[in-house]
């Protein structure tokens, strides 16, 4: 008997080791490659484009001067930046509307919105870019700011039904109703009950859009040629670039986004239209 | 004057009826407790009345001012809902003052009615905090309290007391009942609680299948039940029924005795009595039954027996220091003035 | 209070934003395809495209990468799960490490795996270092389309693995503890109840992660740029090429009919193979 149990335990030991062992192990598979470019990136040019490397950074800012004043680079990071912002402002305008509708009414149709909404993700969206691109020349937002912010939010928009939807839904309805009952009408309870209750969840997947519009290569490229966006640009400098500016690059494209996902990782779960708990 | 008056008022859902038209009566100043079933429609009442629901059809009035088409703002309520509804972005003095700063009332004012309403309901000590750090206890008083700040003529309350533990759903009830009797609103209070709804209401609207099928004082509630249903539903253990032939005459054989009882063509009836109106006597007198004891529950203060009359089940409350045991033939006698009899369709046979 | 029109008006702007920049989109696309600039009908940019020899190899490529990479990460997510929902301490940290793939952009993943895979990159370094090799490989260079498509591979199982993982999660959040105690009870084993709970369970959430997963495997462009160049041609880099590079719209918008076709053919197919009827559901 005692033996058998000193098996189990030992079983289990070895178990739970394996166990640790993996999460240490998938911890640094994510975390090394992204230390490898940052340390890159505070390298000098000559140490970035030696060989062999060393796996520390010498912290030089010169890359990172160097890519930042390179032709193209301020104005390719202050479009990113616009892009982003307009995504951002347009996806909660349109998304966060009917995310309430689906949370709070029923009525005919809704369930067409949903499928209308799930569908956007069986379509390989950055593929928009070419019909829109036609059309966006006949209207005169051809290479603009807002046409690229346009495709973009068609990619976010998705994301903010389904995380607003979550939001409201969490909000009781007799929040809402209490407020109607002390002498509010619906705009009023949605502004002082409602929103004060969801701002952060709101700003989350504004953050969210953000991200989206910041990190978008595809549509970038093939929608803009003189106001050009960060992934854009670096993507035509490929051929091109030397590596240091690459790098730089990369990590500038990066570390935005870390901080951001790191904002914004209680609402991971609700993005997928899919409850956690 | 919040007479509140309620015509015709019907609810569908789709195809289904929640409510068949409603016609309701509460005066101003009374407490009227809407008792029923979960499912029977009462809270969709309710809700109309708030304006949170609208009627399919009917009519609402509160005092001479016809309110159905009004949004809930304006039509002077407040209401208290089963989960508080406490907003958990503002402290209690904010949750309170919310209605008042809503109709503008002045700051110093504000102040000075959320200090007495929030003394009423004892919780001027917790003024700064936020509903999070609230038992559910004190969230119920904080929703009260919400309520009864902006003097409404009518208060409307949706199972208020159904989230509170026993203790705490007991002493609640006394208060609440004091505090809404001092003041002068008229009250609608939902419940399916029956014991909240004979110790509460000053009139009990008994609530089933969409239907309000009996509206009257507790005391006659639990005496003279208007329909079968009500009889089953109110008192705990609820009433007995057996079957009664008619034999013509006015007299009718039940479980083997004869019994005097209403004349009636019907070959027959129902006869319902209340556990607690059965005697268990030691001689056999006309008109009594013989039971054959199942089972015996004490509980304390007394012991409810339930016994077999006639192929036919039969529950009687014995004083605790009975000695009585599952098999003894018990010899039980109705209180004569206490029986009441129904028909086929549940309806109450005079 | 119960205002008719308000969903309505509430949903408009998001309808018509989606129908006037999603779906009418995805009709121009085949019309494209189909049709010159003066509008007549006809599949010479079809054939120019399937004729073309990048064609063939765009094709493959793509649909072996989508293969390969796939159920790696399927497989690697549902483990990660399974380990981040039975731990107790850390967790919130773990996810979070987890899931930083998931903020970063597939060119800047490319990047950060041109960062190691370069000739002068950290791999070769290391290699050189220890004295495994004489001096360093040339892992992406043009004679070396198999170390590429593994590079590729490892970028990608490296960035998207956490979109899957965060959908398994929130499945296995759904699944009720008492469950899996009860099967523990009739004396299931750890292997048992996976396969006999959480996996059965967690099958609408496979589908989401799955259908996902695999459109985007076929939109893969950045990491394939950033890493190969032109010399592993996939279907959405033969899109830009054509519509940027070649300015030859009516055929990039024939490449680009093709990866919509896959990605819903693909859909419906793991639609039905991971149905679950809805009384079976959780």
């Amino acid at each position: 008997m005692s033996t058998e149990s000193t098996v189990v335990t030992g079983n289990q030991r070895i178990a739970k080791w394996s166990v640790n062992i993996s999460i240490v192990f998938l911890c640094l598979w994510v975390l090394v490659p992204i230390y490898l470019l940052i340390a890159n990136t505070f390298s000098s040019p000559a140490e970035v484009n030696a060989f062999p490397k060393r796996i520390y950074p010498s912290f030089d800012t010169e890359s990172v001067r160097f890519f930042m004043n390179f032709y193209g680079v301020g104005s390719a990071l202050w479009n990113s930046f616009k892009v982003a912002c307009l995504t951002m402002i347009m996806s909660i305008a349109v998304g966060a509307p009917a995310g309430y509708a689906l949370s709070r009414f029923e009525f005919r149709g809704k369930n067409t919105f949903r499928v209308l909404v799930l569908m956007t993700r069986a379509f390989p969206l950055p593929l928009l870019a070419l019909p829109l691109a036609v059309m966006f020349i006949k209207v005169g937002l051809d290479d603009t700011v807002l046409g690229l912010a346009i495709v973009h939010t068609v990619l976010a928009l998705p994301f903010a039904v389904l995380i607003t939807f979550s939001l409201f839904s969490g909000v009781p309805v007799e929040l809402e109703e209490a407020a109607w009952t002390l002498g509010c009408n619906r705009l009023q309870a949605f502004i002082k009950v409602i929103f004060p209750l969801v701002l952060p969840g709101i700003a989350a997947s504004a953050i969210f859009a953000f991200v989206i519009s910041w990190n978008e290569v595809f549509a970038a490229a093939v929608l803009t040629i003189e106001h050009r966006t960060l992934p854009a640009f670096l993507l035509q400098s490929l051929d091109d670039a030397p590596l240091h500016l690459k790098f730089a690059g990369g990590a500038v494209l990066v570390v935005p986004a870390l901080i951001f996902i790191f904002m914004v990782r209680k609402y991971l779960f609700s993005m997928w239209g899919i409850a956690n708990r | 004057m919040a007479q509140i008056t309620i015509k015709q008022v019907a609810k569908q859902f789709g195809k289904t009826h929640a409510l068949h038209s409603i016609d309701l009566t509460v005066a101003d100043k009374e407490f009227l407790v809407l008792l029923g079933a979960s499912g029977c429609g009462k809270t969709t009442l309710l809700r109309i009345v708030a304006g949170l629901e609208t009627a399919t059809t009917g009519e609402v009035w509160i005092g001479d001012r016809r309110v159905d088409k009004l949004a809930p703002k304006d039509r002077g309520i407040a209401m208290v809902f089963q989960n508080y509804a406490v907003f958990p972005h503002l402290t209690v003095y904010e949750n309170i003052a919310f209605g008042l700063r809503m109709s503008k009332v002045a700051e110093s004012e504000i102040d000075k009615r959320v200090k007495r309403t929030a003394g009423l309901m004892h919780i001027d000590q917790l003024l700064q905090r936020y509903s999070g750090q609230l038992s559910g206890g004190q969230r119920q008083r904080v929703a009260v309290s919400r309520a009864l700040a902006t003097e409404p003529d009518v208060i409307l309350m949706d199972e208020p007391l159904s989230n509170l533990d026993a203790l705490l759903r007991m002493e609640m009830r006394t208060e609440l009942k004091s505090i809404l009797a001092e003041s002068d609103t008229t009250t609608i209070y939902v419940t399916h609680d029956q014991v909240e709804a004979m110790s509460m209401a000053d009139r009990i609207a008994i609530m089933h299948e969409g239907n309000i099928v009996q509206a009257t004082s507790p005391v006659e509630v639990y005496r003279n039940p208007a329909t079968r249903f009500v009889g089953s539903f109110i008192g705990n253990p609820p009433m007995n029924f057996l079957q009664a032939k008619n034999l013509g005459d006015g007299w009718f054989d039940v479980c083997g005795a004869r019994m005097q009882g209403p004349r009636h063509d019907a070959s027959e009836l129902e006869l319902a009595v209340r556990p607690e109106d059965i005697n268990s006597t030691d001689s056999h007198g006309e008109g009594d039954w013989q039971g054959i004891v199942k089972v015996v529950e004490p509980l304390g203060s007394h012991l409810q027996v339930t016994c077999v009359v006639s192929d036919q089940q039969c529950r009687v409350v014995m004083d605790s220091d009975v000695i009585v045991k599952p098999g003894d033939t018990v010899n039980l006698a109705p209180v004569a003035e206490r029986v009441r009899w129904y028909d086929a369709n549940g309806d109450r046979v005079q | 209070m119960q205002n008719k029109w308000l969903p309505y008006f509430l949903l408009l702007p998001a309808t018509l934003f989606l129908l006037l920049f999603f779906l009418y989109p995805f009709g121009m696309v085949a019309y494209q395809a189909f049709a010159t600039d003066e509008g007549v009908l006809t599949t010479k940019y079809i054939t120019k495209m399937t004729s073309h020899w990048k064609f063939k190899t765009a094709l493959s490529n793509t649909m072996w990468l989508a293969l390969a990479v796939v159920p790696i990460q399927m497989v690697l997510a549902l483990y990660m799960a399974t380990i981040v929902s039975k731990l107790k301490k850390g967790r919130d940290l773990i996810l979070y490490i987890w899931t930083i793939p998931l903020g970063i952009s597939d060119l800047a993943a490319g990047l950060i795996w041109l960062a190691i895979l370069d000739q002068t990159g950290f791999l070769n370094s290391l290699l050189v270092g220890l004295g495994i090799t004489d001096q360093p490989t040339t892992f992406l260079g043009y004679q070396n389309k198999g170390t590429i498509f593994i590079a590729v591979m490892l970028a990608e199982v490296w960035r998207a693995t956490a979109i899957i993982l965060v959908i398994l999660v929130a499945g296995i959040g759904l699944i009720p503890k008492e469950y899996y105690e009860a099967a523990e009870v009739f004396g299931a084993g750890g292997w048992k109840r996976f396969t006999k709970i959480t996996l059965p369970l967690l099958k609408p959430s496979l589908q989401t992660a799955l259908m996902l997963r695999v459109i985007l495997a076929f939109e893969v462009f950045a990491v394939v740029a950033a890493l190969g160049g032109t010399n592993l041609p996939v279907l959405m880099g033969e899109v830009y090429n054509r519509q940027f590079v070649l300015q030859d719209s009516h055929v990039a918008a024939a490449f680009a009919l093709l990866i919509l076709l896959i990605s819903i053919a693909f859909t419906l197919l793991i639609m039905w193979l991971l149905r679950t009827p809805k009384e079976a559901r959780l």
